[in-house]
């Protein structure tokens, strides 16, 4: 059992890494972008053509996933999201809806449909053993990078001018903007890392959660899921809910094979159900 | 007897208190003023009134009978309207259909699905006495959206009205009014009925002072003073809060 | 002179009448049971898409609620009906057709609750959620409901016990459209009664909507379950037109395409839904013949263009054609003269 809460941390800590660039998205723009998925997608294409046929080590594969999607993102931050900010939510739905299609379809022509796999190193296949409970080694290195990964967010939110800068948008817009700071650059800084973390998350992830095309559209929920139940407003709450639903849906796949997902969709309903703002969020509006 | 009563209403946010141990009488058929600085907390007392807010202490009695864990619509049932100091209309229905719908619904009719708008008689007929007095029977069939700000003001009010409140609180009506759509207003809320209750919260000291038959001064979320018109308009505390300490005496 | 009060109760019932163009549509929609006699399994499909799109229309159009899960609906009430058809329980189409609209609509209010709370992007997860949950409940029960093959070996009886279902889908293409007929004559009913008043209002302002006595969350109650009865009878008009249900129903693919359908045709004046279902139906035939397999690519392409374009732009467009047909409808059906000063109806 300790196995499973361990593997579920492990699944946890992953769909933070991957899902908190979207929380902070919403958060900070009130914008729905269904899309956060795609980016995902790209890090780890990017990351399985730069090992796998490129022969680059699978050290140097990750930071490469990273910086790529993160130059994507802020490209397409700057030529088509900045257009779709103003409009009203469905349209946001919309759009976002039809990048992911368009990301689908062109990932399965230019890649193919099948699951990809990244070469990983001799060195983290297998398991450790400690104590009777079996740590993956690849998943101890999830842990161990996306533990970094959150202190480090924790510490650039709170510790630096940025941090601040970001924390004041997201607030409340109008007072950052009236206080000189610039919105529009934060954003497309912060949707730029988002994007990139999102990327890193695919490239770490390709091994547990499986890399196809449809990977997007299959994952869209859950990241929707933390976003939603660890609210926007903080670094903590979508954590927590990343490890809630890492180990609920581990879990629930474990002793409840059939019902799957399941799992992790009736704990958002009842979660939604008793504080619709998310279990994290203020109790302000949004 | 009055016919709407709170007792010691408190409303807190957190560490600010927008309402202190708000006591407040409405006679009967009264034309009662609540006036006060900018930030007295007067919508706040409002929204305590109707519903939108729930009071942290204090019961809000309406006709003798315990509104204060009404539902807002429920309090409409009850017979309470209120406007809005900045207009919440339906933009994209017209007079017509607006005044339509609050008739509809008070006669019960508002939830059918089977029979078409403007089928029953009692409910048109009422319709067209409301527009009539509201001085829109030349808009009512325009998109709310397009209308000029003096009609929508009459609109907001007449749509309060055809809730047949027995208490209709009118939230800055004349607010935003350009001077040459005034007067039509104000005769609009002269010209309404006795047997309506009115709670009436104004800046305007020239319709306060025409208008009201008592006046109830909220400062800091408190009652302040409470009494006839001539007696607050001679009070030395109540010229001090809005003049400052300097005034003439 | 006509005394005011007549005046306004003949312009509201004015309004509902049916118009010109509308009976022309009509007239059309059932003429090409004749004029397109080869195309009947596609003019069939879109006659079940116009149908949920049109219960789309009903809470996104006319109360403003953003659900990306009628498919929880359009999926139940197929299982359902092609499980009593398959296990002969109900050995009546129109019998089965509308006890599935029934159980889909006591799912809508069931979950209508769910939707009342939060913000858009809450509902929007929580309805989608409803649905991909049942499609896992689907695959749980694979013995009952084929799992990811699909519900197999359903036989549908002849609908009133007179019409066989024919391989052309010629009766099944008449069913389909009457069936869409009455369904979309009960919510035209209904978008015109105070009931749909009151939701145009709750739309468009909620606060204002309970300060005037209208109960926002029945209302919103209500019509979320009336959607879902509707999704719910397209939903197995389908099954029972091809004998078949699979997981699919459930999917986010179908919702979505849902959403494109209604965006493509516009909401909140009832046509929207038919329109969208019928071009997009013709746009997704033409794509597949150009690519057939990465047709989601182009979906995908429009989707992103109607928005930045802008859809209020469609709208207007839209909108703009719409008013030129309405002023010629006029000329061809003079009105009363006591209403031709009124400005033309924009629902």
């Amino acid at each position: 059992m300790l196995t499973i809460l361990f593997d579920g941390i492990a699944y946890g800590m992953l769909l933070f890494v991957l899902a908190c660039g979207l929380s902070v998205t919403l958060g900070l723009m009130n914008f729905i972008n269904l899309a956060h998925g795609a980016f995902a997608m790209a890090g780890g294409y990017c990351t399985v053509i730069v090992v796998n046929r490129l022969g680059v080590p699978f050290a140097l594969g990750l930071p490469i996933a990273f910086l790529v999607t993160a130059v994507i993102g802020g490209l397409f931050e700057r030529t088509l999201y900045v257009h779709v900010y103003a409009k009203p939510h469905l349209d946001q739905v919309l759009f976002t809806i039809g990048l992911v299609f368009m990301a689908v379809a062109a990932t399965d022509y230019v890649m193919g449909s099948s699951q990809q796999f990244v070469q990983i190193p001799e060195a983290l296949q297998g398991q450790f053993n400690v104590f009777g409970i079996g740590m993956g080694k690849y998943r101890l290195l999830i842990i161990v990078i996306c533990g970094l990964l959150t202190v480090a967010l924790q510490l650039i939110l709170t510790k630096t001018r940025f941090g601040s800068r970001l924390r004041a948008a997201v607030d409340d817009q109008r007072v950052a903007r009236g206080l000189g700071i610039n919105v529009g650059a934060v954003f497309a800084v912060t949707f730029a890392f988002g994007s990139g973390l999102a990327g890193l998350g695919g490239a770490l992830g390709a091994e547990i959660l499986g890399l196809d095309p449809t990977f997007p559209l299959k994952y869209m929920i859950y990241f929707l899921i933390v976003v939603t139940v660890g609210g926007t407003s903080s670094i903590t709450g979508p954590f927590l809910a990343s490890i809630l639903l890492g180990i609920g849906d581990v879990a629930g796949k474990y002793y409840v094979p059939k019902l799957g997902a399941f799992v992790i969709y009736a704990i958002m309903i009842a979660v939604l159900l008793w504080r619709p703002q998310g279990l994290f969020a203020r109790s302000a509006a949004r | 007897m009055a016919i709407l009563e709170t007792i010691g209403l408190e409303k807190r946010f957190g560490g600010i208190v927008a309402a202190h141990d708000v006591s407040l009488a409405v006679e009967k058929g009264a034309r009662h003023a609540l006036i006060g600085p900018n930030g007295a907390g007067k919508t706040t007392v409002i929204n305590l009134l109707t519903g939108v807010l729930k009071p942290t202490a204090g019961r809000i009695m309406l006709d003798g009978r315990d509104i204060t864990a009404l539902d807002p619509h429920q309090r409409v049932r009850r017979g309470m309207a209120r406007t809005f100091q900045i207009n919440q209309l339906f933009l994209d229905l017209t007079p017509l259909e607006t005044i339509g719908l609050a008739v509809s619904e008070r006669l019960g009719s508002g939830g059918d699905w089977w029979r078409l708008v403007g089928s029953k008689v009692a409910v048109t007929d009422e319709i067209v006495e409301i527009v009539e007095r509201f001085r829109l029977a030349d808009v009512m069939h325009e998109r709310t959206a397009i209308l000029p700000y003096g009609k929508q003001r009459l609109l907001e009010i007449a749509l309060a009205f055809a809730c047949r409140p027995h208490v209709l609180l009118l939230d800055e009506p004349a607010a935003g009014v350009p001077e040459a759509e005034r007067h039509e207003l104000l005769a609009t809320i002269a010209a309404l009925p006795a047997e309506v209750t009115v709670l009436l919260i104004e800046h305007d000291m020239d319709l306060v002072f025409s208008f009201a038959d008592r006046i109830s001064v909220l400062v800091n979320g408190a009652l302040f003073v409470d009494g006839a018109p001539e007696d607050v308009a001679r009070d030395p505390r109540v010229k001090a809060v809005y003049l400052g300490e300097e005034a003439d005496a | 002179m006509i005394p005011l009060a007549d005046d306004v109760s003949a312009y509201l019932k004015q309004r509902a009448r049916w118009s010109p163009l509308e009976i022309a549509f009509w007239i059309f929609a059932f003429a090409t049971i004749w004029l397109f006699p080869g195309k009947y399994l596609i003019m069939k499909d879109t006659a079940i898409l116009a149908l949920f799109a049109l219960s789309l229309d009903l809470i996104l159009g006319y109360a403003g609620i953003l659900s990306l899960g009628q498919a929880a609906f359009f999926g139940i009430a197929g299982y359902f009906s092609g499980l009593v058809a398959k296990y002969g329980i109900v050995n009546e189409p129109v019998i089965a057709l509308i006890l599935g609209g029934l159980v889909a609509a006591a799912l809508g209010f069931v979950t209508s609750f769910l939707v009342l709370r939060g913000s858009d992007l809450t509902r929007l997860m929580v309805t989608l959620g409803v649905s991909l949950m049942l499609g896992e409940v689907a695959n749980r029960y694979s013995d009952l409901t084929g799992g990811a093959d699909g519900l197999q070996g359903v036989t549908v009886a002849p609908i009133l016990g007179l019409f066989r279902f024919d391989l052309y889908g010629h009766n099944g293409y008449i069913y389909c459209l009457i069936v869409l007929f009455v369904c979309f004559v009960i919510v035209r009913r209904i978008v015109y009664s105070p009931f749909g008043l009151s939701l145009r209002a709750v739309k468009g302002n909620s606060l204002r909507a309970a300060a005037v006595g209208i109960p926002v969350k029945w209302r919103l109650v209500a019509i979320y379950t009336i959607s879902a009865g509707f999704a719910g009878i397209a939903g197995a008009l389908l099954t029972q037109t091809t004998a078949f249900c699979s997981l699919d129903v459930f999917s986010l693919d179908r919702s979505a395409d849902l959403l494109l359908v209604l965006i493509i045709g516009g909401t909140g004046y009832l046509y929207g839904g038919l329109i969208g279902a019928v071009i997009y139906r013709f746009l997704q035939d033409w794509i597949s013949t150009l690519t057939p397999q990465y047709w989601q690519f182009w979906i995908g392409l429009v989707l992103v263009v109607i928005v930045l374009v802008g859809r209020d732009r469609i709208g207007a467009g839209n909108e703009a054609v719409r008013n030129t047909i309405h002023r010629l409808g006029m000329r061809l059906m003079p009105r009363p003269a006591a209403l031709r000063g009124a400005a033309p109806d924009r629902t």
